[in-house]
């Protein structure tokens, strides 16, 4: 444990090592994905014609393809990992529940209801498709703390609320999907699973925009995550105000996934899986936000380098595969140890 | 740290969950640099009063004074650096260390920019050394003994630094070894540094022996109080508890010792 000192003015910090150094290799890591998931498409590049396209010198033609057609994709993957990964830290810390991450207690399924339905009545498409859900996604988070809400909320009412809104949203949208002409079921399907292809600018700027608001909010709120995670009588007793805090960090996570889930789809398991690997890695006893963020990051950039390297899948796909058994560790490991 | 004397006192409070009146009408005044026990029957109301204390619970009507003002108006922070709390059989996260979690009770002296200075460094470790918890300062809690756990919990409490300490029946689920091991340093924490504790207890020798004053509380209402050899009579045990008893001096402390009689020991006539 590292301390940092000032005496004018009266700052200090406690810095972990370890921490400091997963984050960092994780940092790195992710630029070299970046780059990497640049270099795949119908015109081949390599790793130094996307530096020096990104760079903005040597040849036009490599500079137009990095800039202008690849790097909406590969920004979409590094936003919406980053956001997945920051939001699953915030809802597992404070539901103290490594299970109830956003995709998990409904947050990613309210959105893609509510894109599917605006997709049925022809409000799809672009901009239609972002604002649905966004509005799902919140909505969906507001719900479940309105719902869990008995003289205060608790993690574990959280997480079983949220459990049966997540299977409430799914039949819904199995529902909409059942009842829908068939191309308007093919372009929800395309985007239900999650994916990567055909991002634009569109799709990147308003994530980079509440990723720059909300991601220093839940850094603020970091603070009182660590009172929070002792349960929520000992946080108030340490004078952490419990219910506004938690009530600031959900609706930060929910907007983080609701930004995400409508650039990107709602990419399975990355919010669950980000945090715990960030967690073990930095063995820690809570999922750092910053380190779980870019562990998000490197699953959505790797996962969409892999399925565009096997063959040409979506990116939701991929997770899936790679998220589900480390779901079933989880729950291994839940039960083993008593809930 | 705790020189100035904290004033913790209560009037005509009620408390209630929904429709059910678990206090009402209680007036209570804690003595200052002293250990009160709280004492009672299942469900009489005992660990709501503390829990209120702590403003915990918001009550329905009544005041909580914590050096005069209301504990309700004051910012929760500030309560925070005057009073300490520790529920009942608080579960701790897997994984955390001894120093990590006793770390944590500094938070109501820290902010965003100021996370450790050189008294939360202080605090932390004068916690470790009194609750001789330092040479398992680096091991996980979840990894330590019943009793080191509670010692280390405690330890968090003792690092916030407050002149006024609750605790929710610290010895449930400890075996007699730790149950004497934590009242103990309970006694320390007051008598060496000038620490106000209110302790909810289920065993009344125990809160005999270790509290300055008593509080019985029977159905939401404090039946009496005062010093432990004054208050605790057969006849208040029988109307508390509901148990006919003897009540002899204790060898070892002098202190009042309750004998219970029960069904099958008629005792003496």
């Amino acid at each position: 444990m590292l301390t940092v000192r000032l005496a004018t003015p009266p700052v200090s910090w406690r810095l972990r090592p370890r921490l400091v150094a997963v984050g960092l290799t994780l940092f790195v890591l992710v630029f070299l994905l970046f780059c990497l998931g640049m270099t795949i498409g119908d015109v081949p590049l390599g790793l130094s014609d996307v530096l020096s396209g990104l760079a903005g010198v040597g040849d036009a033609g490599a500079a137009y393809i990095v800039q202008d057609l690849r790097m909406p994709r590969a920004l979409t993957g590094l936003l919406a990992g980053l956001a997945f990964g920051a939001s699953g830290a915030v809802f597992q810390t404070i539901t103290r529940n490594p299970l109830a991450s956003p995709d998990m207690i409904g947050i990613n399924a309210g959105a893609a209801t509510a894109v599917v339905a605006g997709i049925g009545v022809g409000f799809g498409g672009g901009l239609g498709t972002t604002t649905l859900g966004l509005f799902g996604g919140l909505a969906t988070g507001l719900l479940v703390y309105a719902l869990a809400w008995r003289r205060g909320t608790t993690g574990y009412r959280i997480l079983l609320v949220g459990i049966g809104i997540y299977a409430m949203c799914t039949s819904l949208t199995d529902y909409l999907l059942s009842r829908a002409q068939i191309t308007d079921a093919q372009a929800s399907i395309g985007w239900l699973v999650g994916n990567l292809a055909n991002r634009g600018w569109e799709n990147v700027v308003p994530l980079a925009l509440s990723l720059a608001v909300l991601f220093p909010v839940v850094l603020g709120l970091a603070r009182w995550m660590g009172t929070l995670q002792l349960g929520d009588e000992v946080a108030a007793g340490l004078g952490t105000p419990v219910q506004p805090v938690r009530l600031g960090l959900l609706l930060a996570g929910a907007g983080l996934v609701a930004f995400a889930t409508a650039s990107a789809g709602p990419i399975a398991f990355v919010a669950l899986t980000a945090p715990q690997i960030a967690q073990r890695l930095a063995r820690l006893s809570a999922p750092p936000i910053v380190t779980s963020a870019l562990t998000g990051a490197v699953i959505v950039l790797g996962s969409d380098i892999l399925a565009r390297v096997v063959v040409e899948l979506p990116v939701g796909i991929v997770t899936g595969a790679l998220g589900a058994p480390i779901l079933l560790w989880l729950l291994a490991r839940a039960n083993r140890s008593g809930g | 740290m705790t020189s100035d004397a904290p004033s913790l006192r209560v009037e005509q409070l009620r408390v209630a969950y929904d429709d059910r009146v678990v206090i009402d009408g209680l007036d209570l005044d804690i003595p200052p640099g002293r250990i009160t026990a709280i004492v009672g029957a299942n469900a009489c109301g005992k660990s709501t009063l503390l829990r209120t204390l702590a403003r915990l619970i918001t009550p329905r009507a009544g005041t909580v004074h914590l050096d005069g003002r209301s504990i309700h108006d004051l910012p929760t922070r500030q309560v925070a650096q005057r009073l300490g709390i520790l529920p009942q059989s608080p579960v701790t996260p897997e994984g955390m260390t001894v120093a990590d979690l006793v770390s944590r009770g500094r938070a109501p002296h820290q902010t965003w920019w100021r996370q450790w200075s050189t008294s939360d460094e202080e605090a932390v470790r004068d916690a470790l050394l009194a609750t001789t918890m330092i040479d398992l300062a680096e091991r996980p809690v979840d990894q330590l003994s019943g009793g080191q756990r509670q010692r280390a919990w405690i330890a968090m409490a003792v690092a916030q630094g407050t002149p006024v300490l609750l605790l929710d029946e610290p010895t449930t689920y400890l075996d007699l070894a730790h149950q004497i091991d934590v009242l103990d340093l309970v006694v320390d924490l007051n008598r060496l540094e000038g620490r106000t504790v209110v302790m909810v207890l289920h065993d009344l020798p125990q809160a005999c022996r270790y509290a300055d004053h008593v509080i019985a509380m029977k159905a939401g209402k404090i039946v009496a109080s005062g010093r432990p050899s004054e208050v605790i009579t057969e006849e208040l045990v029988e109307l508390v508890f509901g148990v006919r008893c003897q009540v002899a001096p204790d060898p070892v402390s002098g202190t009042p010792m309750v004998i219970p009689i029960g069904r099958h020991h008629p005792g003496p006539a």
